[in-house]
């Protein structure tokens, strides 16, 4: 290789490593090997040349622009790849900030309870009713055996209106309005707002119940008690949670039982009323209590909730603090 | 009602210990409230007599006796100013451990030993009295351990009962139920005729009409009013609640808490010629023996004698009436009142006494006359005196109704799951007092006339779940078939609306169906608001006629707490009249929001506004796939350039808007607040989804910059835009709205982005730019809007 030619290569290669940017890798490019470059211009030498030299010649020029592109292609590579190292350098970030955006909320304890107890009865086939909040003394008493003057009235602090017309006491009146609407048989549960003229450490003068209706030709107090024995179990969850079914007395059912739970060993809880459907109850919605039977209960679902999630006021359930709410999220 | 165990154990005693029978009463359905254990007194403290007693020689106040303690004498210091010589009274020696903690021991007072400590009643926890020394009965056995004398070694039971069990409100009943629990019959009492010694009696009538079923009277004569009432007594008394007084009045409550048959004891020297019992007429007083005068309603059972009313008919006797210590001849009732017509009145006359909880629920027929005989004996034995006949007037209002309820053996396992012999059925009914008859397919009963509640096959059929135990049922599951439901598709379900708000950081809140009507009027007015006729508060007295009062009230208080971005909703109720006497109740969907967009964070946070807020909104309306505008108009609680009815689908339903800045500061709000509340049911319709083919070939996008008088709705512009952009316009967006330099005044640029598409080919520069001519031709004519 004539000393010409190894000079050229010798700058090119060493002009094209100390290159340190994409823009100074071209313009090198352009000057060695651009129309005008010191290749290409090396190449033109070739006509003065005898015609035994030129083979020689043009083959050491053309290794030479191999060589040349072969470093540029390599620089080039080198380049990308330290421009992408420093851009990702750049752009590093704390990744440990908190997000920025809409945060989640959070459905209320009782949606949640109400939700729970739907789910499970629902995969029994149970469908969801509503009725009024503000009823007749009809539905909310008489139509559930319980008359004027009834002492089990004195149990209900209700709240009336002017016309007569009353705050329902309990979901129970619901019962009537299904059983008037779609006789037997029937599944039902119906959870919603009920109210007592009540208010202290333990009252609040409104709150939630989910009464439950199952009407059939042959339902018994033994199937009451297994669904509702299966459904606090499912619905708690838990392996420490016992449960007891006690007499009681609602005018509507009879058989009467209350249930209570207990916790880990704690002091039994009273969570429930059921029973079987009175006949009378039967009789005022026109269903034979000869040919069917069923039973019916209502839970308090701020009950539920406050045993489920560890609540100890029931105050804080309409109090709509955010720090209250959030925690359910 | 509360009682003494050892008093139910001597009715019936089953071998439980006391939790053992507390649960037994529980799971008989007479649920055990409480179980109140006596103070653990030991031996220590006994029965002692003060022999003599001097004046402290250090201290006024002090006393040194001598007492008895029925192994010598001690002496002891006391500063009770009852002490003194032959008073019987408790002495706790040195070694006792008192209730409060006190540990006795010999000490020094003043100089002066005292070899223990002379007690009141409530230093040995009998009684709240601290005044004194407790004074006992004179031939109070000296150095009996006093928790023997009064046997303190007892626990008080006190039952919650049902309002159909009047029956357990006394001993006897509550023993028929354990007796059918345990199999074991009842000690009864001994309730066997007093013969009469004289022929005495006091004339008695029923007006017709009055609540009175059948009264039971006896004159006893010569007693002696002023004896003291026996330890046994007393305590027993004390244990369910019941002072002290006399020991005719005593014995009067402890017939009642044994046999369940209210009793009353007249002074019969006081009584003028005859009682009649009849109704109120409503102008009339009573005075009553807690000494209040009373006008009772019009119908009011009361008892009067030539004198005029002298008490309430089981409810109250009357003041001056009533034995006192000088009675020397009584005459006694046992009266059997209507349940309806007692029921209510104890509330209204403010007179809840045991009496009238008993005669409300229903008294045995028939017991009067077992009660008097009861009470006889006893007067006799504590008082003496000599026994009348008893003498019962019967109202012919009120003839004895025969109930018999046939129970159908297979109706017993098809109501309880379970079988039951007949040997069961029979022993267990039969211990309850219901006497059977065999019939062709079960029996015949006729219930005890105590139990009330006993009227239909089903009650009987309780009976022996709740005798035999309900943990004896089996837990079962009904066969039934399984038929498949259909599933709507057409409705978003109110979760669904819940969950979209819920990920866009709404809290769920729940507030009172009911608010303070001033609040609501200045929110709300025109509403009719329903008011309660018997409020819990000022503050909740009316219905809510919307969510909104309820929603600032949370929004306030938590404003209060240092809460500066609060996101609320809440679904629920509003009750409205229906202008036809009946109420409407609506569904509504309702959300407060205030402070930042997002949450709180390290980079920028646009603060709520009208336009955030409906966003929300227009997400819920997307559940539905229903279309949704905002047209400006005034709402009572909103800024009035800053709120507008939202109506879905050309159906008006609802508001959203910001809070009117006078509310906002009336209400102390801390920063601008954003509501809006929709009738769920404008929701809750959804179309099935409907699929629409996708063009192949590409989009065009022409932005146009548009100059138009600010006061007319972007919306407008984007109809007009829509009506002549034709069939190929497949999207429209507003991308800016800018006023200020290069824009005249009263005047906004709207940017608008249009996106063209064919579904057969791909536009040419000629298609857009008709279409585009076409847009800005008729913006121009129809609102004035040029291109910037």
């Amino acid at each position: 290789m004539s000393d010409s030619i190894g000079k050229l290569l010798q700058s090119a290669v060493s002009a094209i490593t100390d290159s340190t940017d994409l823009k100074e890798l071209e313009n090198l490019r352009v000057a060695y090997l651009g129309k005008k470059g010191q290749v290409t211009a090396l190449m033109q030498q070739m006509k003065g040349l005898i015609a035994e030299e030129r083979p020689k010649f043009g083959q050491q020029v053309n290794d030479i622009k191999v060589e040349i592109a072969a470093t540029l292609e390599r620089q080039k590579t080198l380049l990308a790849e330290a421009g992408l190292a420093a851009r990702i350098e750049a752009e590093r970030i704390d990744v440990s900030l908190p997000g920025v955006g809409v945060d989640v909320g959070a459905l209320h304890p009782v949606t949640r309870t109400i939700e729970r107890i739907t789910a499970l009865f629902g995969q029994l086939g149970f469908e969801v009713a509503e009725g009024p909040e503000i009823e007749s003394d009809f539905y909310n008493f008489e139509a559930l055996n319980i008359p004027a003057h009834h002492p089990a009235r004195a149990m209900h602090d209700t709240f009336y209106f002017g016309d007569g017309t009353l705050l329902r006491t309990h979901t129970s009146s619901v019962q009537i309005r299904h059983m008037q609407r779609v006789g037997a048989p029937c599944r039902v549960i119906s959870p919603g707002r009920v109210y007592r003229c009540d208010s202290d450490q333990t009252h609040t003068p409104m709150f939630h119940q989910v009464e439950g209706l199952y009407i059939d030709e042959a339902v018994s107090f033994s199937d009451l008690m297994g669904h509702l024995e299966t459904f606090l179990k499912l619905f708690f969850d838990q392996d420490d949670v016992r449960i007891r079914f006690r007499p009681s007395y609602f005018p509507f059912t009879e058989p009467s039982a209350e249930v209570d739970i207990s916790i880990g060993g704690g002091d039994w809880l009273e969570v429930l009323g059921s029973g079987m459907v009175h006949p009378n109850v039967l009789r005022a919605v026109n269903v034979d209590p000869e040919t069917h039977r069923g039973y019916a209960f209502g839970l308090g679902v701020e009950r539920l909730a406050m045993l489920r999630y560890g609540v100890d006021d029931l105050r804080v359930f309409f109090d709509n603090d955010v720090r209250f709410l959030r925690q359910f999220g | 009602m509360k009682f003494s165990e050892n008093w139910l154990r001597e009715w019936i005693d089953p071998a439980v210990d006391t939790d053992g029978l507390a649960e037994q009463l529980t799971l008989l359905g007479l649920e055990v409230d409480d179980l109140e254990h006596g103070a653990d007194l030991g031996d220590k403290v006994i029965v002692a007599r003060i022999v003599a007693a001097e004046r402290h020689p250090d201290a006024d106040r002090l006393q040194v006796c001598q007492v008895d303690t029925g192994d010598g004498t001690a002496q002891i210091v006391c500063g009770a100013p009852n002490a003194r010589p032959g008073l019987v009274a408790p002495l706790a020696l040195p070694g006792a451990k008192l209730p409060g903690g006190i540990k006795i021991k010999k000490s020094k007072l003043r100089g002066v030993e005292s070899q223990g400590m002379l007690c009141g009643a409530d230093e040995i926890a009998v009684g709240d009295d601290g005044d004194g020394l407790l004074e006992l009965a004179d031939d109070a056995p000296v150095g009996t351990p006093i928790a023997d004398y009064l046997a303190l070694n007892d626990v008080t039971i006190d039952i919650d009962l049902t309002p159909n069990r009047g029956d357990c409100l006394s001993i006897r009943g509550v023993a028929f139920d354990l007796s059918a629990r345990n199999d074991m019959a009842v000690n009864a009492v001994d309730t066997s005729a007093v013969p009469a010694s004289h022929d005495q009696s006091f004339p008695v009538s029923i007006a017709a009409g009055t609540g009175c079923v059948r009264f039971a009277s006896r004159v006893l004569r010569g007693v002696n009013a002023a004896a003291a009432s026996p330890a046994w007594l007393v305590e027993k008394l004390r244990r369910s609640g019941v002072r002290s007084i006399s020991p005719i009045v005593d014995l009067t409550n402890y017939v009642m808490y044994e046999l369940g048959q209210p009793m009353h004891a007249y002074d019969l020297n006081t009584l003028k010629e005859g009682i009649t019992v009849r109704a109120a007429d409503g102008r009339e007083q009573v005075k009553l023996l807690d000494e209040r005068e009373v006008t009772p309603p019009a119908g009011t059972v009361l008892i009067t004698d030539g004198s005029g009313p002298i008490g309430l008919g089981g409810i109250m006797g009357g003041l001056d009436s009533g034995v006192s210590d000088g009675t020397t001849d009584v005459l006694l009732e046992a009266a059997l009142f209507d349940h309806l017509a007692i029921a209510g009145k104890p509330r209204t006359l403010n007179a809840h006494t045991d009496a009238a909880a008993r005669f409300e629920r229903g008294v045995e027929r028939g017991l009067q006359e077992t009660a008097i005989e009861r009470m006889t004996a006893l007067v006799l034995e504590i008082c003496g005196g000599e026994a009348g006949p008893i003498t019962v007037v019967e109202n012919p209002d009120y003839p004895a109704e025969s109930v018999s309820i046939e129970l159908r053996r297979e109706r017993i396992p098809a109501v309880l799951g379970c079988e039951y012999s007949d040997t069961e059925v029979e022993s267990i009914l039969g211990r309850l007092g219901v006497s059977l008859q065999a019939s062709s397919t079960g029996w015949t009963a006729v219930p005890p006339a105590r139990r009330y509640d006993l009227r239909i096959e089903e009650d009987l059929i309780e009976e022996l779940a709740r005798i035999r135990g309900f943990d004896s049922i089996p837990r079962t599951s009904p066969v039934s078939e399984l038929v498949m439901q259909p599933v709507s598709e057409n409705e978003t379900p109110v979760s669904t609306m819940r969950a979209a708000l819920v990920q866009r950081g709404y809290l769920e809140a729940i507030t009172y169906s009911f608010v303070d009507a001033d609040l609501q009027a200045r929110l709300l007015p025109g509403n009719d608001a329903i008011a309660l006729a018997n409020p819990i508060s000022s503050d909740l007295a009316v219905m809510r006629t919307g969510l909104l009062p309820g929603l600032l009230q949370a929004l306030q208080r938590n404003q209060h707490r240092q809460q500066a971005r609060v996101r609320l909703f809440e679904l629920g109720r509003r009750y409205l009249p229906d202008g036809n006497g009946g109420v409407v109740e609506t569904p509504l969907i309702a959300g407060v929001s205030s402070g930042g967009v997002l949450a709180q964070n390290w980079r920028s946070n646009p603060e709520t506004d009208f336009y955030t807020v409906k966003s929300d909104v227009e997400a819920l309306v997307a559940l539905s796939g229903a279309h949704m505008q905002c047209e400006a108009g005034e709402h009572p609680a909103l800024h009035p350039g800053r709120s507008a009815e939202v109506v879905i689908d050309g159906v008006a339903a609802g508001w959203l808007g910001e809070v009117h800045p006078e509310h906002s500061a009336a209400l102390g709000l801390a920063s601008r607040t954003v509501v809006f509340e929709l009738a769920v049911e404008s929701l809750g319709g959804r179309g099935l989804p409907s699929y629409e083919r996708l063009s192949k070939f590409p989009g065009v996008r022409r932005d146009l910059a548009l100059v138009l008088d600010q006061a007319i709705p972007v919306q407008g512009l984007l109809d007009v835009v829509r009506k002549h952009a034709g069939e190929t316009l497949s999207e429209l967006h507003v991308f800016d709205v800018y006023t200020g330099v290069g824009v005249p005044d009263g005047c906004k640029s709207v940017a608008l982005g249009l996106i063209l598409q064919d579904f057969s080919r791909t536009l040419s520069e000629q298609d857009v730019d008709a279409v585009v001519t076409r847009v800005l031709e008729n913006v121009d004519k129809e609102m004035g809007a040029k291109l910037r």
